[in-house]
């Protein structure tokens, strides 16, 4: 007779051989690495940032104390940043309703892929051509617009070298298509098949089925893909860096004249080479102004699409 | 003997349909903006007025439909010129900047761009060298720094967590991540190393570790994605047979999905080989060639290109034609790198997945 002897209750059966144990203790360190890297962004950039927020007006090289040395980079940025969402969302939209649905399926992909082929220019190449192409063209459309729309204050006097903020914003909304189009081209086609069929045997035209089926189903996809355009817009260097020549602390509604606000990230990269002392500590303070920004804006839009994500059931 | 009486035709079209517009109508309109726009080049407009020229003239085809057809598909109409002249629209920057960097880069190239630094250069002459030099092996360290913490943290979220809190919690500020500013990344390096260094540290390796910050979860996200693609069963037949989790992991879900991961480390080092603002920040420019990654500022191509742009000395037209034919190196580099990632994942995928 033989008595089968069950396992002692409690104890774990499972065998964990050291190479598993080492193995996810690895991944799970590189999971964990990561957060401290985040972690590790936020603190560096408060504690060298600290004394310059605190300095005082003497020791920077600016000569004011942080919060007016900021201000003005501050407007800067957020000009910059909402005029080439201007114009880059409705393009954005255009292109990905473009590719998802007007375009021949099967060219469909290949013109995605030109689209990404935006996205993967360098941004000094972006600054090189703006400076060197887009911006000396830009100057007859200014002297136009200040001519004839001069009354308004955002068309002052103009720039005789186009390298003004509205160029600037130009040049961002080209660096920021690529991604909002791929978002938006995504949840375009994610768009249930079903929904737009409907829309089309009840006989709406291809763009009343847009407006019933792809845009409402779509929306918070759009807000979240702006929002990340947005993050990219604001955090951009090197090509608004290139292309506006700037003014000392302007804060100025004139989007064309040749004394322009700088942004955030522009007047880092111009004026870290010669700081020195409490006037690094300032741009870096800076810097964590625009972390701050920067990262609320991406925090914001990832909320949108996980919660999105879980309602939709796509993926 | 009995005749079938056949109805006259009736052309049914006309009472089911409203009237429309003849199906040559968009074609004819497409190829008189054309027609237009040639006419207007050749008159002495440029590329530009001509372009505008051919999309005012498109423009009539709303206006006729919504004469003959209604409103309805007269707007229907309308989105779809404005729709295809959005990607118009899209496509003149790009070719745009294609044209202007290969027309204004190409000039300087030659074997001693190529081949000399810019030490004690003035005017005329010198190259990219020591800036090529620099751009691999800073890009170089960043990549041995990023791929393992990469797919180590990717492997944790597909194979571990089991969508733990912890995994959510990464996954999400991966996402995060990938809007960080580079230039915040490159005062994140500066802000580390100022600590063992002390003030004005300018070091290749920092400019590895800022552009590691930005690369990392660019290389999560994809190695991810395709880590998800490994079918389950390949995993339970392979616990089937006694393999441990780890051996599992190594032998059988890497290597099923090693195109998807080759494609997505070549895109993210795609990505940050053009970085230049944090580069500026930790690792400075020179014109002199230095391979040591712990001692000294270093060049790279694009932080090169700017300096050259911006300080270009006197006369400065020597200057800024070297920057343009960095920004023509740098920009082939690039593409060659979307290239090679795109053929990896054609050639290599698993035969089914896409």
């Amino acid at each position: 007779m033989t008595s089968t002897q069950a396992p002692a209750p409690g104890k774990n059966t499972v065998i964990r051989r050291p190479g598993d144990r080492i193995f996810s203790g690895l991944s799970l360190s590189a999971g964990v690495l990561i957060l401290v890297i985040l972690a590790g962004v936020a603190i560096f950039l408060t504690v060298q940032g600290i004394p310059g927020i605190t300095a005082h007006p003497d020791e920077v090289k600016s000569g004011k104390s942080f919060l007016p040395y900021v201000w003005p980079l501050v407007f800067g940025t957020l000009v910059a940043a909402t005029i080439a969402m201007l114009i880059a969302v409705p393009v954005a939209i255009g292109v990905a309703l473009f590719i998802s649905h007007y375009a021949p399926r099967k060219l469909g992909q290949g013109l995605g892929y030109l689209i990404d082929l935006l996205a993967a220019v360098p941004s000094v190449v972006y600054g090189l051509w703006g400076i060197g192409f887009l911006a000396p063209r830009m100057v007859p459309f200014y002297a136009w617009l200040d001519e004839h729309l001069g009354f308004l204050p955002f068309f002052g006097p103009a720039s005789a070298t186009g390298r003004t903020i509205l160029t600037a914003s130009i040049v961002l909304a080209v660096m920021i298509l690529p991604i909002m189009t791929a978002i938006c081209r995504e949840i375009f086609l994610q768009t249930p098949r079903l929904h737009e069929e409907a829309a089309l045997a009840l006989g709406a035209t291809r763009w009343e089925m847009a407006r019933l089926a792809i845009f409402p189903y779509a929306r918070s996809g759009i807000v979240s893909a702006a929002m990340l355009g947005l993050g990219r817009a604001l955090g951009e260097t090197l090509a608004v860096a290139m292309v506006l020549s700037v003014g000392v602390g302007t804060v100025t509604a004139n989007l064309i004249g040749s004394d322009n606000p700088s942004t955030i990230a522009a007047n880092i990269a111009l004026g870290f080479a010669e700081a020195t002392g409490k006037s690094v500590n300032a741009l870096i303070a800076s810097g964590l102004v625009l972390f701050v920004i920067t990262f609320l804006v991406n925090f914001a839009a990832r909320s949108i699409v996980d919660r999105r994500k879980e309602f939709s059931g796509a993926n | 003997m009995t005749t079938t009486l056949t109805p006259p035709p009736v052309d049914v079209s006309r009472e089911l349909y409203g009237a429309q517009l003849p199906t040559w109508g968009p074609r004819a309109v497409i190829a008189a903006g054309l027609l237009g726009a040639a006419a207007a080049y050749a008159v002495g407009a440029n590329l530009l007025e001509a372009a505008l020229v051919a999309w005012l003239i498109c423009m009539v085809l709303p206006l006729w439909s919504a004469a003959v057809e209604g409103r309805r598909k007269a707007t229907d109409r309308l989105v779809t010129t404005l729709v295809t002249s959005a990607f118009a629209l899209a496509m003149f920057p790009l070719f745009s900047i294609l044209w202007t960097v290969i027309s204004k880069g190409s000039k300087v190239l030659s074997a001693e761009f190529f081949t000399y630094s810019m030490r004690n250069v003035v005017g005329e002459g010198g190259g990219i060298y020591h800036a090529l030099v620099g751009t691999l092996l800073i890009t170089g360290a960043a990549a041995v720094i990023s791929i393992p913490i990469g797919i180590f943290a990717a492997i944790y979220l597909v194979e571990y967590a089991e969508g733990n809190r912890l995994s959510r919690w990464i996954r999400f500020l991966v996402d995060v991540m990938t809007g960080i500013p580079s230039i915040v990344a490159g005062l994140f390096a500066y802000a580390l190393f100022v600590l063992f260094f002390g003030e004005g540290v300018r070091m290749g390796i920092g400019g590895s570790v800022a552009l590691s910050v930005l690369m990392i979860p660019i290389l999560v996200r994809s190695t991810e994605e395709m880590l998800k693609l490994v079918p389950n069963e390949l995993r339970e037949a392979s616990y089937a047979l006694g393999v441990p989790k780890w051996r599992t992991v190594a032998k059988v879900v890497l290597p099923t999905s090693l195109a998807g991961i080759v494609t997505g480390i070549t895109l993210s080092i795609a990505r940050v080989i053009g970085e230049t603002a944090p580069l500026l920040i930790i690792v400075g420019t020179t014109d002199s060639v230095n391979f040591n990654l712990f001692n000294g500022r270093m060049a790279s191509l694009p932080v090169f290109a700017f300096a050259s742009q911006r300080n270009p000395g006197i006369p400065p037209q020597f200057s800024i034609d070297r920057a343009w034919g960095a920004a023509l190196v740098l920009l082939v580099i690039v593409m060659l790198l979307n290239l090679i990632a795109r053929l990896v994942s054609y050639f290599f995928s698993p035969k089914g997945e896409r």
